[in-house]
C-alpha cells in the first residue's frame, strides 16, 4: 500500500489507494495502520541515537559521511535504509506483528535490542526498512493526512466523515480495537461532536469605500491564530480546527468550557495565546500547536485563550439562519454567563462612524497583534465556506525590505536536493549583514533556477551552507522588526519571507541596516 | 610534467595539445561521449568513438572535422599514445587512455560498471592518474540489479493499462532512452518523441542493433499511445503535450529517484532508481580496479567522494569542472532542435 501510496502525487489517487487498502488488508493490522497514520504511537522501544549508532556500524561507513548522507537524504529512517548492506533474508511478517514485537523490545537490555533490530533489517528490503524504522520512530507522516485518511475510511465504509473524524481522534488502543467498531465510534459517542462547516472570507482588494453604507457593517479585529470552532452538547466538550480536526487535548486551558457552556451550545472564533487578556504573536501560539503532549512551562510561557465572534447553535438550535446581528446579540449573552472571562473573550466589535476612521484605526491592528480588520455584514447569514460579499478580511500590508542573499542551504523533505533555504543581508557601510532567513516565497522553477546560481557562485562551505556570491537580490516581507540582542544586526524581523525575486535590482542598490533602525525607531 | 591539467577551457594535455571535453571552443576536442555537458559546438576538430560520431553530427551540425577510432586502438598525437576503452555510460561513451612516456592518464567522462544490453561494457584500465566523476558519490546509492528494475517498470506499466492510463516514461534522449528501448521492447509497442527518434535512426544507420519504435507525430492517436510506453525527454515531462495526454502516468527513469524526496520533487507518479552513472559501489570499485596513484574527482558529490578517498588510503583531490549538467544541457538541445 505504501508503494501504491508514494506511486501518485494527486490525491484522489491516495485516497483510492487507501480505499483499496481497506477493503483488503488483514483485518489486525487496520486499526494499527490508523493508528500509525494519525501519529498514535507507542512507546519508542529504541533511542534515535542506538538506532544511528548501528546503522553507522553496520554500513561501515564514517560518520560524517553518513551525516552527509543524511544532508542529501532529509529524513533519517530513509538514510538509514539506503545506507545499509542489501539484506541476506526474507521475512513474510504481517505489520501488527512486527509492532507487537517492537512493543515487546521495551524493558530488554541493548544487547538483545540490537540482536532484533540488525536481524529484521537484515530481512527487509529497502522500502520495508524505511517503514519498519518509521514504526521504530512514530513519525509517521508520509504525505497522507488525517483528513485524506479520513476520506477514505469514510468512502471505504460509507460512513459520514465528522464521525470518522472524531472517532479516531478519540480514545483507542489498535491493539483492543476491530476496524468495524472503530467506523461505528464504539468508543465514544459520535452525536454529540459534529462542528458546522466554516464560514470564510475573502480578502478586501479595494478600499471599503466600495462597500457602501458603514453602519450596514460590523469590524472586528483579524486575528493571527488558529479558527476553531467549540462545541458543547450532552455534557462533552470538543474543539474543532479549521481543517476539521479534532484538537480538544491540545489545549486544556480551554476544558473549563465543559461546565461553564450550556449544553448546545456552539462558538466560531480563534485559538489564540492571550496572556492577561492581551492577545500575543502569533510565534507565541506556535509553541503550542501539534503537540502530543504538553508540559508545564510551554503553560506558563504560551497560554492558550479563544477570542470568539460568533454564536452558531443556541440552546440546541442551528443559528446559521439568523443575521450577523442577532447571532452576535445572542453571543454576547451566552458570554455574559461565563465566570471566567480571561481565558475565553468576546472578540470586541469596532465602533467607527465612517470608512477614513476605520482605516485610521486600522493602521493601529499590529499593536494588539493582529493583521487587520475583518468586516461582516450586520445582515448576513453563516455561509458554508467561501462566499464572495459578506465577510472580508481587510489585512494590514506587511513591512518590505530589498535584502541579497549571502548563504544557502540545502532544504530537507521534498527539498533535500535544492539549495531553498536562503540568508539574506543588508548593506552596513562596507559590509553585509545579516538580517533574515527564510525559506519560501519561490516557486519550484525559480528554487531550481537559485539553486543552479549556487551552484555555480558558491564561495565557500560550512558543512551544508554555501557562502554564495552577493548577487541575488530579493524583497523581503515581514511583520514586525524588534531589537534582539542575539542578531548580530541588533535587531530582528518577523515571520520574514521572500515577497518577490527582484531581477531588475543590484545588489547595489539593496537597503541599510540604517533604514531598518529608523523603521524600528518608528514604530516604538 | 603531470599529463594533464585542468583549465578554464577544459582538460588539458599540453604534451599533446589537445583538450579533453572541452567547454570552450579549442582547435583538438579529444569527446568522451555526446552529452551536452561534455561536448560543445565551435571546436575546429573532435576526436571521438565511432559511435559517438552520429550524435554529435545530428546535435552539433553535419559538416564538423571529425576523427573517430574504435576502442583499444592506439593513435599517436604529438607523441602522446591516445586510445578510448568503453566507459559503460552510453553508447560509444569511451574513457580517453594517453600515454606518454610510460606515464598513464585516464579520462573516464561519465561511466557506470553494470552492463545495460546496448552500450558497450565499462572496462577497467590499469593508469597511474585517473579523473572520475562523483555524480552519486554518496553511499545511499547502491542501484538494484537492472533485471530487477526493468521488472518494476513492466509491472508499472502494465497497471497503467488495467487502469486505462497512458504510461509515459521520462529519459534522456540520448542514452537512457536507448537502453530502456533494448530492455522493454518486445511486450508493447514503443512510441518515443522526435529527438529520440533521430538519435535511433542515427544509431541504427551506424549499425546499432536497436528494436523498432513509433514516431510520436501529431496525427498519431491519443487512444493509440495508451496501448504502449511512451518515451519523453526531461524538457517536456511538464509540457503542453503531456498536459494534452489524457490520464497520463508519468514514471521518472533516473539515479536520483532512489531517493523519496525527489521523486516528490519532481512530481512524477513514479521513480524508477535506473541510472547511466556508477552507484556508490560501483565508483569505488571502478577507482580501485586502475590502481591509481592519483584519483581527480570531477562533477557531483565532489568534495564528499574526494574526502572519502583519502581517507581509505586513495590519493584524491577535487577538481572544478563544468560537467554534470545534463538536464538543463539537455533542455538546450531540445529547445534549438524544437
Amino acid at each position: 500500500m505504501i508503494q501504491q501510496l508514494e506511486m501518485s502525487n494527486k490525491t484522489n489517487d491516495k485516497i483510492a489507494a487507501l480505499v483499496d487498502y481497506f477493503s483488503t488488508a488483514d483485518e489486525q493490522d487496520k486499526p494499527f495502520v490508523i493508528a500509525m497514520f494519525t501519529g498514535k504511537k507507542p512507546r519508542r522501544p529504541v533511542t534515535t541515537a542506538l538506532i544511528k549508532e548501528w546503522a553507522i556500524e553496520l554500513s561501515a561507513v564514517p560518520a560524517w559521511l553518513f551525516a552527509e548522507s543524511y544532508h542529501s537524504v532529509g529524513d533519517l529512517s530513509e538514510t538509514i535504509a539506503l545506507v545499509l548492506p542489501p539484506p541476506r533474508y526474507t521475512s513474510d511478517r504481517k505489520l501488527h506483528e512486527w509492532i507487537n514485537e517492537l512493543a515487546a523490545l521495551n524493558g530488554k537490555d541493548d544487547a538483545a535490542k540490537k540482536e532484533y533490530i540488525l536481524k529484521a533489517w537484515d530481512s527487509l528490503d529497502t522500502q520495508e526498512r524505511f517503514i519498519f524504522n518509521k514504526l521504530i520512530s512514530g513519525n509517521f507522516r508520509i504525505g497522507v493526512s488525517n483528513k485524506m485518511l479520513v476520506n477514505a475510511i469514510s468512502k471505504q465504509s460509507d460512513t459520514e466523515s465528522n464521525k470518522i473524524m472524531h472517532s479516531i481522534m478519540g480514545k483507542w488502543k489498535p491493539e483492543e480495537i476491530t476496524y468495524q467498531e472503530l467506523i461505528a465510534g464504539a468508543h465514544v459517542n459520535t452525536d454529540n461532536s459534529w462542528p458546522y462547516p466554516f464560514c470564510l472570507a475573502y480578502a478586501l482588494e479595494s478600499e471599503p469605500l466600495s462597500l457602501g453604507e458603514p453602519a450596514a457593517w460590523q469590524a472586528e479585529w483579524k486575528w493571527d491564530g488558529i479558527r476553531g470552532q467549540i462545541v458543547k452538547r450532552n455534557g462533552e466538550l470538543f474543539i474543532w480546527s479549521r481543517g476539521e480536526e479534532l484538537v480538544t487535548d491540545q489545549f486544556p486551558e480551554l476544558h473549563f468550557l465543559q461546565n461553564d457552556l450550556p449544553d448546545g451550545t456552539v462558538l466560531d472564533g480563534e485559538i489564540l495565546s492571550v496572556k492577561d487578556g492581551n492577545v500575543q504573536a502569533f510565534s507565541i501560539l506556535q509553541q503550542r500547536l501539534n503537540r502530543k503532549t504538553i508540559n508545564k512551562s510551554q503553560l506558563n510561557d504560551a497560554p492558550i485563550g479563544f477570542f470568539t465572534y460568533d454564536l452558531l447553535e443556541y440552546q440546541g438550535r442551528d443559528l446559521r439562519g439568523e443575521t450577523m446581528a442577532e447571532r452576535r446579540r445572542l453571543l454576547e449573552v451566552i458570554m455574559s454567563g461565563l465566570g471566567n472571562k480571561d481565558v475565553a473573550i468576546l472578540s470586541p466589535v469596532i465602533t467607527f462612524s465612517d470608512w477614513d476612521e476605520l482605516a485610521e484605526i486600522r493602521k493601529g491592528s499590529r499593536e494588539n497583534n493582529s493583521e487587520g480588520i475583518m468586516l461582516k455584514k450586520l445582515d448576513s447569514l453563516y455561509h458554508s465556506g467561501r462566499k464572495r460579499g459578506d465577510w472580508w478580511k481587510w489585512k494590514i500590508n506587511p513591512y518590505t525590505v530589498d535584502t541579497v542573499m549571502i548563504y544557502a542551504q540545502k532544504g530537507s523533505g521534498r527539498r533535500a536536493n535544492f539549495f531553498t533555504d536562503y540568508t539574506f543581508a543588508v548593506r552596513d557601510g562596507e559590509h553585509l549583514i545579516t538580517i533574515a532567513k527564510a525559506y519560501s516565497g519561490l516557486t519550484d522553477k525559480e528554487i531550481k533556477e537559485v539553486d543552479s546560481f549556487v551552484k555555480k557562485n558558491a564561495i565557500e562551505k560550512f558543512g551544508p551552507v554555501r557562502t554564495v556570491k552577493p548577487e541575488l537580490v530579493f524583497e523581503i516581507a515581514f511583520e514586525g522588526i524588534a531589537e534582539s540582542k542575539r542578531h548580530k544586526a541588533g535587531l530582528a524581523l518577523r515571520f520574514p519571507r521572500i515577497a518577490r525575486w527582484r531581477k531588475d535590482k543590484k545588489a547595489a542598490e539593496i537597503n541599510t541596516l540604517d533604514d531598518l533602525r529608523q523603521l524600528l525607531a518608528s514604530t516604538l | 610534467m603531470a599529463l594533464i591539467t585542468f583549465t578554464n577551457k577544459g582538460i588539458y594535455c599540453k604534451q599533446g595539445d589537445f583538450y579533453i571535453d572541452p567547454w570552450r571552443p579549442v582547435d583538438l576536442a579529444v569527446t568522451t561521449h555526446g552529452h551536452a555537458d561534455h561536448v560543445k559546438w565551435g571546436n575546429k576538430a573532435y576526436l571521438c568513438h565511432d559511435l559517438t560520431k552520429p550524435i554529435l553530427n545530428q546535435r552539433l551540425g553535419a559538416d564538423l572535422t571529425i576523427q573517430t577510432l574504435p576502442y583499444n586502438e592506439e593513435l599517436s598525437i604529438n607523441g602522446v599514445k591516445v586510445s578510448l576503452f568503453p566507459a559503460g555510460h552510453v553508447i560509444g561513451s569511451s574513457q580517453i587512455r594517453l600515454e606518454y612516456k610510460g606515464e598513464i592518464c585516464v579520462i573516464s567522462g561519465d561511466y557506470k560498471v553494470e552492463y545495460d544490453g546496448i552500450s558497450t561494457e565499462f572496462e577497467p584500465v590499469k593508469c597511474h592518474t585517473f579523473v572520475s566523476e562523483s555524480t552519486f558519490g554518496l553511499p545511499i546509492y547502491k542501484w538494484l540489479p537492472q533485471d530487477i528494475v526493468f521488472q518494476q517498470i513492466r509491472d508499472w506499466v502494465s497497471d497503467n493499462h488495467d487502469k486505462l492510463k497512458t504510461s509515459v516514461l521520462v529519459a534522456y534522449s540520448l542514452g537512457k532512452a536507448q537502453r530502456l528501448i533494448k530492455n522493454l521492447a518486445g511486450d508493447v509497442p514503443i512510441y518515443v518523441h522526435n529527438s529520440i527518434a533521430n538519435l535511433n535512426e542515427g544509431f541504427i544507420r551506424a549499425g546499432v542493433d536497436l528494436p523498432e519504435t513509433i514516431r510520436i507525430t501529431p496525427e498519431l492517436k491519443k487512444e493509440e499511445l495508451q496501448k504502449g510506453i511512451v518515451i519523453v525527454p526531461p524538457a517536456l515531462a511538464d509540457g503542453k503535450w503531456m498536459k494534452s495526454l489524457q490520464s497520463a502516468a508519468t514514471g521518472v527513469c533516473s539515479g536520483w529517484m532512489q531517493v523519496r524526496a525527489s521523486r516528490r520533487w519532481r512530481s512524477a507518479d513514479a521513480g524508477f532508481a535506473l541510472s547511466d552513472h556508477a552507484d556508490w559501489p560501483g565508483l569505488l570499485s571502478a577507482i580501485k580496479a586502475t590502481e591509481a596513484e592519483k584519483v581527480f574527482v570531477t562533477h557531483g558529490f565532489v568534495s564528499t567522494f574526494s574526502k572519502y578517498l583519502n581517507e581509505i588510503g586513495i590519493a584524491s583531490e577535487e577538481v572544478v569542472t563544468r560537467y554534470g549538467n545534463e538536464e538543463e544541457e539537455e533542455k538546450e538541445i531540445l529547445t534549438k532542435e524544437a
